[in-house]
């Protein structure tokens, strides 16, 4: 593999991860980046299932975007994408359950929110929009998916931390977890300045 | 219901940003400038009160069993359909707005609204209930994106008034340049929805005084 190429694609999976992260810099994904980060076991079974699925769902939407270009139809990208998210999604619920059934209890209950979780649909979109190749999307996928999973896990053990700890009655609950997730922003706005390549 | 207990819903007790979290990632995302705001905050609004009704008139044709995988598609439709008016018609909105506009898709509001009301209410009560809860969206919005400007960048309806520029309040070199920054998105939205829950909860003890009285 060139050199050149080599290059872009660890810069794409180091900034997918830490300086360009999905959920504290890019804000896709906050929806169960609230939701499911209660518990560490959770959040982290969140955030394999939607790595999995980013990965996948970069992939399809690779070839998808392939046949609209050549059918001139590119205005029905986010239709097309967002049907195409909700099968994979499906198809791995139903492969799992049927093939992988430690892999389904583990994830299941996750899949059928990640439907509509932007980071997966955002993805897909910024990567056609940039421009990247097969591998390219399939590597910033995998690593946006990494990106919150790495920020999902760290943010629900400070949050196991946070609602034992006494705060005033106003910010209790999602206040006091979104300056949480406030501060963890700006210890990842520390990775910016990171320039690897 | 009434016009007045709905919006009441929308705007306060059940508004979909500070009560029922939804929407979460436009909120934090573009809420930079007021122009930003209001764009956004309307793009859903109309978007809203359209799937709102399409999927309230088509309540009784759609299987239940695929229910959501048509509410996607239609969302989905309405969403593509305002991506390119803005495209053809607010070029500037489009681009600050970017990869946000195609992702209201996936904006829980929706969704929720369409599987919560718009799928068992009639057709009319649909559309103003997309337009109180689209309306309450905005609201938190604009609140969000004027505390932001404020203290970020230092100026007000920037993108609107003053030929694009905003109104400065706040000298150039003074602002923090972190809360126009992913940073302060978190921040504003904690204090605005703590902000919330404070109101909320002193209203709710005056009507009990109210009652007891």
């Amino acid at each position: 593999m060139e050199g050149a190429y080599m290059q872009a694609l660890l810069g794409i999976l180091f900034s997918a991860v830490l300086s360009e992260n999905f959920i504290l810099v890019k804000f896709y994904g906050i929806c169960p980046f609230m939701g499911v980060s209660k518990k560490i076991d959770t959040a982290l079974g969140m955030g394999m299932a939607v790595t999995f699925v980013m990965a996948l769902a970069s992939a399809a939407c690779y070839g998808v975007n392939l046949v609209l270009e050549a059918l001139e139809l590119q205005y029905m990208q986010t239709v097309v994408f967002i049907l195409v998210i909700a099968s994979i999604v499906q198809v791995v619920e139903m492969f799992l359950k049927k093939s992988v059934p430690a892999l389904y209890k583990a994830l299941g209950v996750f899949l059928p929110l990640i439907t509509t979780n932007c980071a997966v649909l955002g993805v897909a979109l910024v990567n056609v929009q940039a421009g990247y190749d097969f591998l390219l999307s399939v590597v910033n996928g995998a690593a946006g998916g990494l990106g919150f999973t790495l920020a999902i896990v760290l943010f629900a053990s400070i949050r196991e931390r946070v609602d034992k700890s006494e705060c005033p009655q106003a910010f209790k609950g999602f206040p006091i977890a979104l300056i949480t997730a406030g501060l963890m922003a700006l210890a990842f706005m520390g990775f910016s300045g990171m320039k690897i390549f | 219901m009434k016009f007045k207990d709905h919006f009441k819903e929308g705007l306060l007790t059940k508004n979909p940003v500070t009560v029922q979290l939804l929407g979460m990632c436009s909120t934090l995302a573009i809420t930079t400038s007021l122009f930003n705001g209001l764009g956004m905050g309307l793009a859903v609004t109309v978007i809203l009160i359209c799937s709102n009704v399409l999927i309230s008139a088509l309540r009784k044709v759609i299987p239940s069993q695929i229910r959501i995988a048509a509410y996607i598609v239609i969302i989905a439709g309405f969403v593509t359909i305002v991506d390119l008016l803005l495209q053809a018609y607010l070029q500037a909105l489009s681009e600050s707005l970017g990869v946000f506009i195609p992702l209201i898709v996936v904006n829980c509001i929706i969704l929720g609204r369409a599987e919560a009301f718009a799928s068992k209410n009639g057709v009319l009560a649909s559309a103003l209930d997309g337009l109180c809860q689209g309306f309450g969206y905005t609201v938190a919005l604009v609140i969000v994106c004027v505390i932001r400007e404020l203290l970020g960048s230092g100026t007000f309806g920037g993108g609107i008034l003053n030929g694009g520029e905003g109104i400065r309040i706040i000298p150039e070199g003074f602002p923090a340049m972190q809360m126009v920054m992913p940073v302060g998105g978190f921040l504003v939205l904690g204090f605005v929805i703590a902000g919330s829950q404070w109101l909320m909860r002193r209203l709710e003890r005056r009507n009990k005084k109210k009652e007891a009285v």
